[in-house]
């Protein structure tokens, strides 16, 4: 057990913080939009020091380092400890660049990294339909060959950012005799195309952070696929797994739980402070020693990926899973902890913490839910992680 | 940076896991249980491994080893639900004699010639006005749910924190076995009329060390006894059929036994950096130690049930002998602290009670 990083990264670690210190007033202000200047010019200072897009070859438009997960870990650390903006993220960024670098043409490569990583495309990501949730296969969007165009008819839904896309990446259904995994081929196509209609998607939150999207014979170049015809599924699944695990990271947490300890120690109820009351206090330490479970397993992890071990599998598949249940608890308490006033949303005067508790407690059941929900983790967990078999398939489906 | 166990650790699990899985078989467990015999040969068998002077330095004739192998050790005696007198006589007295600085004693419990049992319990939170009192530099009252009725000598808690020797055949001192749900481990009552005892320590943190290391290897008992329930369940369930199918492959089983494995995979780490934690001494040992006891307690309880009705009726049987584990893992619950307690604990070494 050694859990230091090691003298040879001290020096790399002032490194960061040098940079940080001498940038911080660099930073675009809170709400900058990603197509306002200062945000491309802070991703492009970014960029350039190495603090993003940084195993990205140069030829790509990135910082070209070696992949190095301590170093990585370690701009993570200081980033974070110094509350210093981090530069673009979504889906172009996280998903779609990865599957380029590896299953992309080279015009492709060319084409699109360097402008994603910049900012210059933002992207979002066609999977999910009404008909194809969990069962994500089954989806019915179809493309059809005419020409040199692909012609594409059908509907995504929980379509984040597509009202603010530039292009979006789409799995679509191009070979409709394959059995279904085989039918699916990988799209690329601009979201200002003839025939895209973009709905918002309010959800429970009160905000729009989905939308609906409707393709009414689309056009799309031949030319724009990601890997070959009917490889849709295997491009898409090299690089979901890259997702989960994101959704629910130890680490923060235990940043709001600590938020809930300071709710505790200021609110009161009948003048007695409420982390003076021994049952809230009992559910408040019964969270923090799960998150510390997650926070130990989470080091397990990094420990795993540094050193190339293999018996890590069953504790990665579980971290969604646990680590979205957990999170919405902890905002479930921030919330019971102030009892009525935690109802309190939008403009209410008694409002705490901006309306967080009550914003990310609901849109933490929307992360139990989305990118797989709890059962499918579930069933992952079972037969991938212990081995049990898959449900045996009913002969007739929906007859 | 290397967050796991060094290949030393895992041969040591790995050897302790291989005499256990000869040596304390389902039957030996039954055999203990009915008290036909005593854990004397499984002790004897584990002392010759090293287990009983595993955190005991050389220079008195132990292992020299730390609390992270100790976790490791416990994790397979779990598993196997041995019966031993391992947290108390290889984990709590050691480290209260060490911490004392009373060494005299260590090289015989090192070779498993000496087994201490240990009466906290009333440091922790006295039942039924338990406690001692002292008079005539003797001790007179009742100390309840001591660790092993099997011991030759006990540490025990005095009026005030401090921690007395009284030999098992010293006069005054009544020992009296309690039977417990627990019957892979024995259980007693101390009463004490006038009992002669040996000053050991009347430093409160000397009794807290040694609680803390024995929270921590029973929080690595509970990990390996539900790993064993969670393993039998899996088991039970591929070979289980009805309706024509395995159990294992409905999703109402599947997503049972995909429940008791994520709450318990990262219990393993946390397990682990508490173990390290307490070798290394680092400043949230103590705290790191109440979390893996307390959350450990919950876990385990959570597997417990839920593996025994995988099995479905036969869980409930004597049958299978589940119910041991079920039973081991009820009485780590309790045993040094319930969760609830432990967690006070926890709140107070935040200071988050006044």
């Amino acid at each position: 057990m050694d859990l230091s990083y090691g003298p040879t990264f001290d020096a790399f670690r002032e490194e960061v913080r040098t940079f940080i210190a001498t940038h911080k007033d660099q930073q675009p202000k809170h709400g900058a939009g990603p197509k306002s200047e200062e945000a491309r010019s802070w991703q492009a200072t970014l960029i350039k020091n190495g603090y993003h897009s940084r195993t990205i070859p140069k030829a790509y438009g990135g910082f070209g380092a070696e992949p190095d997960i301590i170093k990585s870990r370690i701009i993570a650390e200081e980033f974070s400890a110094a509350q210093m903006n981090t530069g673009f993220s979504g889906q172009g960024i996280s998903m779609l660049t990865p599957v380029l670098l590896e299953m992309g043409t080279e015009s492709q490569k060319q084409q699109f990294i360097e402008k994603t990583i910049h900012g210059d495309i933002i992207w979002c990501q066609g999977y999910s339909e009404p008909g194809a949730g969990s069962d994500l296969a089954s989806l019915t969007t179809k493309a059809e060959l005419d020409g040199d165009e692909w012609v594409i008819n059908g509907q995504k839904i929980w379509t984040s950012t597509a009202h603010i896309s530039d292009w979006i990446f789409c799995l679509v259904r191009t070979e409709p005799e394959a059995p279904k995994h085989q039918g699916i081929s990988f799209l690329l196509f601009k979201m200002d195309t003839p025939g895209i209609e973009v709905r918002p998607l309010v959800d429970m939150t009160g905000s729009a952070n989905f939308n609906e999207v409707f393709f009414t014979d689309v056009r799309v170049p031949k030319d724009q696929i990601v890997g070959q015809r009917g490889q849709g599924w295997q491009v898409a699944n090299a690089i979901l797994g890259h997702e989960r695990g994101s959704l629910a990271p130890p680490d923060a947490a235990m940043t709001r739980l600590n938020g809930v300890i300071r709710l505790m120690r200021e609110e009161t109820v009948a003048g007695e402070r409420v982390i003076d009351n021994p049952i809230f206090r009992d559910r408040l330490l019964k969270l923090q020693g799960r998150v510390l479970a997650m926070q130990y397993n989470d080091m397990r992890l990094l420990s795993a990926k540094i050193n190339k071990q293999t018996d890590t599998q069953l504790a990665g598949m579980v971290v969604k899973l646990i680590g979205t249940e957990l999170r919405h608890e902890i905002e479930c308490l921030g919330i019971d902890v102030m009892g009525e006033i935690g109802i309190s949303y939008e403009d209410n005067p008694y409002l705490r913490g901006n309306g967080s508790w009550q914003y990310q407690y609901m849109y933490f059941l929307g992360l139990i839910i989305g990118g797989g929900t709890s059962q499918i983790q579930k069933n992952i967990i079972s037969e991938r992680g212990l081995g049990m078999p898959k449900e045996p398939k009913i002969a007739t489906v929906g007859a | 940076m290397e967050f796991g166990l060094s290949e030393e650790q895992t041969l040591l699990q790995d050897s302790v896991s291989r005499f256990l899985k000869d040596n304390v078989t389902l039957d030996a467990v039954r055999e203990v249980a009915a008290g036909d015999t005593s854990d004397a040969n499984i002790w004897r068998g584990l002392a010759d491994l090293g287990i009983a002077g595993l955190i005991i330095p050389e220079a008195q004739g132990g292992v020299g080893l730390g609390m992270l192998e100790a976790v490791v050790v416990s994790e397979a005696l779990g598993y196997h639900i041995a019966p031993s007198p391992f947290i108390s006589s290889a984990i709590v007295a050691p480290t209260v004699l060490l911490a004392a600085g009373h060494t005299d004693k260590l090289g015989d419990i090192a070779a498993g010639n000496l087994r201490v049992g240990v009466a906290f319990s009333e440091a922790i939170g006295a039942r039924l006005d338990a406690g001692v009192h002292i008079s005539d530099d003797a001790l007179t009252g009742k100390l309840l749910f001591a660790f092993d009725a099997h011991a030759d000598a006990y540490l025990v808690n005095g009026p005030n924190r401090e921690i007395f020797w009284v030999d098992a055949s010293t006069t005054g001192l009544t020992r009296r076995s309690l039977t417990t749900i627990d019957k892979t481990r024995t259980i007693c009552e101390l009463q004490f009329n006038k009992a002669d005892a040996v000053p050991i320590s009347e430093d409160a943190e000397v009794m807290q060390a040694g609680i803390d290391a024995g929270r921590m290897v029973q929080a690595a008992d509970s990990l390996g006894a539900a790993q064993a329930m969670l393993d039998q369940a899996v088991a039970y369930a591929m070979q289980r059929k009805q309706f024509n199918r395995v159990i294992a492959s409905f999703q109402a089983v599947k997503h049972l036994c995909a429940e008791m494995a994520s709450q318990l995979e990262p219990c393993r780490s946390l397990v682990w950096y508490g173990g390290h934690a307490l070798s290394e001494q680092t400043a949230d040992a103590r705290l790191t130690v109440c979390h893996a006891n307390a959350h450990l307690s919950e876990v385990a309880q959570f597997v417990a049930k839920t593996s025994t009705e995988v099995h479905g009726g036969m869980g409930f049987t004597d049958l299978v002998g589940l119910h041991y584990w079920f039973k081991r893992i009820g009485a780590n619950r309790q045993l040094l602290g319930s969760p609830e307690a432990v967690r006070e604990e926890a709140a107070r070494l935040q200071n988050l009670i006044d």
